[in-house]
Formats: structure tokens, sequence, C-alpha cells
């Protein structure tokens, strides 16, 4: 098992080998001061069979992410959970998952909603469980943002004959009876409240469960209002988005954002392209992860930890058996790059 | 060879033996309105085969296919027959979805000719139509 201070040291082979840009290496290590870490879980999906029997693929990846974040050294000064703990909503699915992620050994855990979180009864009792749906706190010079991402307008969300049929609809994510994400009107004005006392060159750093940005509606890969929320945070100097829901790897910068997204612990999503009867709008600097093998199925799977140095992120993916890839965001270019995969790809990421 | 053959060829031994010369009505013709006909059979099990994707009874852990293939992708119909790997030899497509049948959704193996492996078959196919045939393409 990899620990993170044998990751580190990883590293720097790999730089001996003159594979990291130099600067990348100052970025993340110059002033270890500032620096911390947090792990990123997301999407784990636990999903309820009948009584307390679960489905034990997902289980076990939720569970593999936990034992491994217990075994980093230096700990991470907190854990993020991206959303989606559950697959249908339910009591059991969430308390099933919640007790499995009390056993991470870490001070604190911050939450996000997903929308197989929510949709059964609106979040009721993911609130009574987790607090807010959204929220701030600072962390070592670090102000960070949670939104529930995953609303829709009120006549979607209240023209169905049950919660049941709800969340139904909406755990098919290429169900056309689905709707479209967004933040909406009042948590919008709640984040320009809430950022209005934040001096603007404090880092910012805002968790969804989508992408704040609009990448392909098919799938709700997608918010509505991304580019009002973008709006908002456009007077920050550092601002990064880290989202869940899809799956997959992603990483764009728009003006002054950088998104990253963070892999599933339960299964992989196909990247959109794949899908050939509708158009995309996937950002160009993503370099794919490499394509799953159906016949290993922690593939494609993990969970991440992240570096923090002045407000800039460096993403580091834990795949089981896969090459780990480390997303960083390259101070010289701007934006968020692999830093392996920055000029090569090999058959294996190649989708189509 | 198929019953209407046989048929066909016992009507024309008939009309031989009798001498009869009647308008070939058996001759293979058809209409637009058969044609339109037929696309709408196989769009009504495309539509079964959506109806698959999204059905716990094919397993046993209520996972469905569409979880991890939305609108079918990743599932490269254009690429079979093809070698895969991990079963060491060429298969075609059906032998893939029981693959998943089995350890995603821990069911039990359709029949080939089951009908609703032909469903399956065909919404994987329409969701991927028109991208060419690879055959052997990994
Ligand atoms: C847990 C996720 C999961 C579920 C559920 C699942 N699959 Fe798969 N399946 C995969 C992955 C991952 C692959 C490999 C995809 C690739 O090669 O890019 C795959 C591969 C396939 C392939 C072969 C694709 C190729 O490129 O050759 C077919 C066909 C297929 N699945 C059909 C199905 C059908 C039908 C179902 C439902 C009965 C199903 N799958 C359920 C994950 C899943
Ligand atoms: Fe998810
Ligand atoms: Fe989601």
């Amino acid at each position: 098992m990899t620990t993170r201070r044998n990751f580190i040291k990883n590293s720097g082979l790999l730089l001996a080998g003159s594979v990291l840009p130099v600067s990348l290496i100052e970025l993340s290590f110059a002033k270890t001061s500032d620096n911390f870490t947090f792990a990123y879980i997301s999407d784990s999906h636990i999903q309820q069979i009948k009584g307390n029997k679960f489905v034990r693929n997902w289980d076990r990846g939720l569970i593999r992410a936990v034992a491994e974040t217990n075994m980093m050294d230096p700990k991470p000064d907190f854990v993020m959970y991206g959303g989606d703990i559950a697959q249908l909503g339910k009591k059991a699915e969430l308390d099933h998952g919640l007790e499995i992620l009390s056993g991470l050994r870490v001070p604190e855990t911050h939450y996000v909603m997903g929308e197989h979180d929510y949709y059964l009864d609106l979040g009721e009792y993911w609130e009574s469980q987790l607090g807010p749906q959204y929220y701030s706190f600072d962390h070592k010079g670090v102000h960070f943002v949670v939104l529930n991402s995953i609303l829709v307008d009120e006549g979607w969300t209240n023209k169905w004959a049950s919660g049941e049929e709800r969340m139904g609809v909406m755990a098919g994510l290429d169900d056309p009876r689905g709707s479209p994400f967004m933040v909406g009107e009042k948590q919008r004005k709640w984040l320009a409240d809430d950022l209005e006392k934040v001096n603007k060159d404090t880092p910012l750093v805002v968790f969804s469960h989508s992408p704040l940005q609009k990448l392909f509606k098919n799938w709700n890969f997608w918010t509505e209002d991304a580019e009002q929320v973008q709006a908002i945070l456009k007077p920050f100097k550092t601002v990064s988005v880290m989202y869940g829901h899809v799956h997959q790897i992603q990483y764009n910068q728009i003006d002054n954002i950088s998104f990253n997204s963070v892999m599933a612990t339960a299964w992989p999503w196909p990247y959109p392209k794949t899908y050939v009867q509708a158009p995309n709008m996937m950002p160009k600097l993503t370099v794919d992860m490499n394509r799953a093998d159906p016949f290993f199925e922690r593939d494609a799977t993990g969970w991440q930890m992240i570096d923090v140095n002045s407000g800039r992120l460096s993403v580091d993916f834990f795949l089981p058996e896969n090459e780990k890839r480390r997303v960083a965001f390259n101070a010289a270019k701007g934006h968020p790059e692999d830093v392996v995969y920055a000029t090569n790809t090999t058959a294996a990421q190649k989708h189509y | 060879m198929n019953i209407f053959i046989v048929w066909k060829r016992l009507l024309l031994a008939c009309l031989v033996t009798t001498g009869l010369m009647i308008s070939p009505a058996y001759a293979d013709n058809f209409t637009k309105e058969d044609v339109d006909g037929w696309y709408q059979e196989y769009l009504s099990v495309v539509d079964k085969g959506r109806v698959a994707f999204t059905d716990a009874s094919l397993g046993t852990n209520g996972v469905v296919c569409a979880q991890c293939h939305p609108n079918g992708a990743n599932t490269h119909p254009e690429t079979y027959p093809k070698f895969q790997k991990q079963l060491g030899s060429v298969v075609q497509m059906w032998e893939m979805v029981n693959w998943c049948i089995r350890n995603p959704l821990e069911g039990v193996d359709l029949s080939p000719t089951d009908p609703r492996m032909t469903a399956i078959l065909s919404y994987i196919a329409h969701e991927r139509r028109g991208v060419k045939m690879e055959p052997g393409k990994h």
C-alpha cells in the first residue's frame, strides 16, 4: 500500500527523470508552511438490495477509499465527500454509507449534496444527519464554499406522484424525463452575501456536485445557471471549483476559475463523446483517463488527495491497479494540467 | 430452408403440373408501407431494449445496464466480432452482454436467441447508428 510519504518520494523520483516541469515542483513544495492536504471521496452510490443487503461492488469501493485515506501519512486535514452517498436516497442507504464513512480517522468530514441523496425527500434525511445543504468554512487562509447545485425548478420538483417516482427518474442519468441542475436564485444570493465579507485576495475553493459549467446536457454534466455562479466568483484572484457527479477525470479553466472533477468510488462513466447522437462541450484541456476494464470491478474508480498551496490545487488520483495521475495547476500556463499526460496519450486513453 | 420457400416451391410444382399460368404474386415484391412497417417493428424492439437496459430483473442485485452505460454508451457494437483479451478469443457482442449480466448485475446468462437479448442488441446498435463498421477494433 502506498502511503502519502512514499508517494511524495515517488514524485521525487519522477523529477529525477526530468519528467516534471520544475515550476510545478516549486509551486507544490516552495512554502511548505502554507501547504495542507485534504482527501476527496465521492459518488459511492450505496444501493440497498433488501433489508441489510447492499450491492457488494459499491460497498467495496467506499470501504477501500476509507481504508486508503486512513493510511495517508501525513494525515489529510479533512475529508470532503462529493455527493451521491446513496443510489435512491433511502434512509437505509444513507445510514449504511455514513456508517462506512464513520471509519474515517480524520478530524472532520464535510459533505456535498448529490441528486441521488436528494430527490426522495428533498434532502430532509440527509440534512437531519449532516446539517445544512449549503455553507462555508475557512481553513488555513482558504475560504471554502459548499453549494447544493443539483436543484431544479419547482414545477418539475412537485409534479410527481411520489418521492420514489421522482427519485427513480432523477437516478437515471440518461432519462429524458429528468431536468437540468441549477444552484438557483436563493443560493446565488446567499453566495454573493457570503463572499461579500471575504477579501478578494483570499483563495477561494467551491465544492459542488454538478460541474458549475455546461459540458453535456443529456447526462446533466451541466449547471443551468453556471454563468451566473461564475460571475459571482469573478472578483476573486484564485478560484477553484471541485465537483463530483461525472464519475470521470475532467479539468478545465474558464477565466479566473480552475475546475477539477473527482472520481467515483462506485463505477466510471463513459466520456460524452462516446455517445454519438448528441453534441457536447467537454473541455479541450482534459486528457481522458484510461478506458475501464470491465473484468476488474474497481477499474476506473478511485478517490483523491489534494495538495493546497497558496490556494492552488494539485489533485492526486488514487486509481486501483492503475498508475496514479496528478492534475495540478500550472502557474506559467494558468490552468490545470496533467504533468505526465500533458503531451502524450496512450492507446488505453482512446475513448470512442 | 424456411417454410415460405418450401411453400413457394410446392406452389410452383402445382402450377407446372397443372399447366396453369397465373400472375406471379409470390415474387419478392414489397411496398413503401411494408418497409415502413418493418422499420416500426424494429423500433418497437429497440424500445424493448431500452426497457431491458433499466430492468433490474435481468440480475439479482437491483443494478441495471443504464447505470454504467447511459444511452448504451461504451458498448461499441461496431467493433464486433473482436478479440476480447480477457476471454482469450474472438467473441460476438452477446457474449459481453452476458458477461455484464453475470458480473455487475449478478444475474444469469440469456440465450443468444432470447427476445430480450435481441432487444438489448437492437437498442445498443440503435444508439450507435451512423458509426462505421470496424470489426476487430479494440
Ligand atoms: C458496473 C458497471 C456496468 C454495468 C452495470 C454494466 N456494464 Fe457493461 N461494461 C462495463 C464496463 C466498464 C465495460 C468496458 C467498457 C469499455 O471497453 O470501454 C463494459 C463493457 C460492455 C460491453 C462490451 C463493450 C466493448 O467495447 O466491447 C457490452 C456489450 C456491455 N458492457 C453491455 C452491458 C449490458 C447489456 C449491461 C446490462 C445487462 C451492462 N453492460 C452492465 C460496465 C458495466
Ligand atoms: Fe454519482
Ligand atoms: Fe450525481
